[in-house]
């Protein structure tokens, strides 16, 4: 947009930049229906239209039949299952980066904590069936604990364990967050404190007198017991059905957590987030409390990276310290940059895109992938700053520049 | 009955050793335009930070509607009625102009009232007059960040006009304006100046004229002399200390 000649603020002003839409706000109405539909469309294929696929296309068992050219195995499901958890924990990483500007790299750590919780769970259900044929989970019986912790007493019940995914890493979020965010802890010393909050937790876990297993994590997983009105249903985790349930279930929480964080970003409130991105002081001044909207959205993202490391576990069937490493939690941020940073898609998108290439490369060539890694995120930063999403627009704007600057030589 | 609406007693606030402000006493009365002059380094802008709670006197009060304002933040003294903008434009310049204005208006701002607020009949009436004063009803939609450098200034008002504050505080409103600009941003702060207190500051010493009945110069975080705008220009210590100077400096040129 050309800037204005300032004297052009009289009210007979021409209406050359009179682009406002009914609502004063830069989006524009037909994008927006369209951007409507094509988000309709995708929640179905993933909850919908991928996992019929799975079901109408196996091949029949005991015969040569390799399935349906349009099959989605079972491997390629649950692949896909993860990284919509991994997706889900973006969507919550992205408001608080990419929305707020508040740089957190201890993400990895809430969605160990939701991760644990349910890992605490499962184990607690293997009972017997485990190798030791003990109550106690494995590693304890090797580590001679002959009584279950306290600590452990309430993953025997299902709901209870529903409730502290959420309640254990987003009130851990909130003490942290009352006690950084009240200080005026800002920018690159808010991103340092979350980091050493990550590596220790991540010290801590890996010792065995915590009772979690240690650097082993928890693992041997085999079936879930969810209880629905007092009856209880037994599922195998070991089951195809079973595995296409949960990742029926994780891209509904997606869907979802998607359309609540849609919801928040479009309302007031998603304004004053990117105002203290853009302007915190400003924000003091129009009267808001920026400390307050901070926690909110951090102890938003925890409760989402807990509900995502919680529908992790049982399609993976492990959990381990190694998952809330420091390294982990920056690869979450490529992620969101990838993707594009402040849009709720990118995010999404940033985190399939970037988890599909390592599944790629360590299957080809597992050693590269660290650099790869690398390479891409300064790239990015470096070329596409506004990531994949940001892209169109980037390029549009360039051919705008470029033939403009033809029609001025 | 002239009733103060601001009052400093005693007020010194210190940088390091460094006094900014030096046991100043001052106020002004409900209603009022008052404009501080003074050289670089006088505390003009310190002044402004003492009351508005950007920074927290050394000594001495800051008393607002007769109410204390030591230990609050900057958001409650918002709440209780003083508006603050600052000397370069601060404006949400990946808002739009309709945006910026609405993030300002006086509304309950916590963080649920925010998430459930809608635009309601009152504040978009409100926000047309707002944008009508500053002169930006065309260009409700576009984003801030694309505005000039003087139709930023005036956004700015705009943001502080709609908090619907008891005092505003401006600082250097037409520095980088033309002169056009400038004495339109003057008229504009007359025309509020009738319902709310406002403290100016300001170098510019024809739209010191234009709007100023009367004048407080300050000096080495001081107050030198406060009255008439014609008495502040015929003093002769405010003469020798800042429009001397001033004008030994244009001499030179």
């Amino acid at each position: 947009m050309e800037p204005q000649a300032p004297s052009d603020v009289s009210p007979q002003a021409p209406r050359v930049l009179a682009v406002a839409s009914p609502d004063h706000t830069l989006r524009d109405p037909y994008r927006r229906v369209s951007a409507g539909v094509g988000l309709i469309i995708a929640a179905l294929v993933l909850v919908v239209v991928l996992p019929l696929l799975n079901v109408i296309g196996r091949p029949l068992p005991g015969t040569e039949d390799v399935g349906a050219w349009y099959w989605i195995s079972d491997v390629e499901l649950n692949l896909l299952g993860r990284y919509l958890s991994y997706a889900l924990l973006a969507l919550g990483l992205d408001l608080i980066w990419g929305y707020t500007g508040i740089l957190s790299l201890c993400q990895a750590l809430f969605f160990c904590f939701g991760g644990y919780c349910m890992g605490m769970y499962l184990s607690l259900q293997t009972g017997a069936e485990g190798v030791y044929e003990s109550t106690l989970p494995d590693f304890m019986v090797w580590n001679r604990v002959t009584e279950l912790p306290l600590f452990w007493q309430p993953f025997h019940s299902f709901w209870f364990t529903m409730a502290l995914i959420v309640i254990v890493p987003s009130l851990f979020a909130f003490i942290f967050g009352f006690l950084t965010f009240r200080s005026r802890v800002r920018g690159v010393y808010f991103a340092v404190l979350t980091q050493a909050l990550a590596y220790s937790t991540w010290l801590l876990f890996n010792r065995n007198s915590m009772n979690l297993g240690g650097t082993n994590g928890l693992t041997n997983f085999k079936k879930i017991v969810p209880t629905f009105f007092g009856h209880a249903t037994t599922f195998r985790l070991s089951e195809p059905g079973v595995q296409r349930g949960l990742y029926v279930v994780t891209a509904l929480f997606l869907v979802a957590a998607y359309l609540l964080c849609r919801w928040i970003t479009r309302s007031r409130l998603g304004r004053v987030l990117t105002a203290i991105r853009d302007n915190e002081n400003r924000v003091r001044f129009s009267g808001y409390n920026p400390a307050n909207f901070k926690l909110f959205v951090f102890t938003l993202s925890a409760a989402l990276a807990g509900v995502a490391g919680a529908l992790y576990v049982p399609q993976t069937g492990i959990i381990t310290p190694g998952k809330m490493s420091v390294a982990a939690s920056i690869d979450m941020v490529i992620w969101i940059a990838v993707g594009g940073r402040g849009t709720l898609v990118g995010a999404v998108l940033g985190a399939l895109i970037v988890n599909a290439g390592y599944s790629y490369f360590t299957t080809h060539f597992a050693a590269y992938w660290p650099y790869f890694l690398g390479l891409l995120f300064v790239a990015v930063v470096m070329l596409i700053p506004r990531g994949l999403i940001g892209l169109p627009a980037q390029l549009r704007e360039r051919l705008a520049r470029s033939s403009r600057r033809g029609q001025t030589e | 009955m002239h009733e103060a609406i601001l009052q400093t007693e005693n007020l010194s606030v210190s940088f390091d050793g460094f006094r900014a402000l030096n046991r100043l006493d001052f106020s002004i009365e409900r209603g009022e335009l008052r404009v501080v002059i003074g050289p670089n380094g006088a505390g003009k802008t310190t002044l402004l930070d003492a009351i508005c709670g950007k920074v927290t006197p050394t000594e001495g009060r800051v008393l607002f509607k007769g109410q204390d304002l030591r230990g609050l933040r900057e958001y409650q003294i918002v709440h209780l009625g003083v508006g603050r903008k600052f000397q370069t434009p601060s404006i949400y310049r990946d808002h739009t102009v309709f945006e910026n204005l609405e993030l300002s208006f006086k509304a309950k701002k916590t963080v649920f009232s925010t998430l459930f607020a809608q635009r309601t009949p009152t504040l978009r009436e409100q926000i047309h007059r707002i944008l009508e004063l500053i002169g930006l009803q065309n260009k409700s939609g576009l984003r801030a960040g694309a505005l000039s450098h003087g139709e930023k200034q005036w956004l700015e008002i705009g943001m502080v006009i709609v908090l619907d504050p008891d005092l505003l505080l401006i600082d250097e409103p037409v520095a980088g304006m033309t002169d056009d600009e400038s004495e339109k941003t003057g008229e504009l702060l007359k025309s509020i100046a009738q319902d709310q207190a406002i403290l100016v500051i300001e170098h510019d010493m024809t739209f010191v004229r234009q709007i100023a009945k009367t004048v407080t110069v300050l000096h080495e975080g001081a107050l030198l002399f406060e009255g008439p705008v014609d008495e502040v220009q015929r003093h002769p210590r405010v003469i020798e200390i800042y429009l001397g100077r001033e004008k030994g400096a244009h001499a030179q040129h």
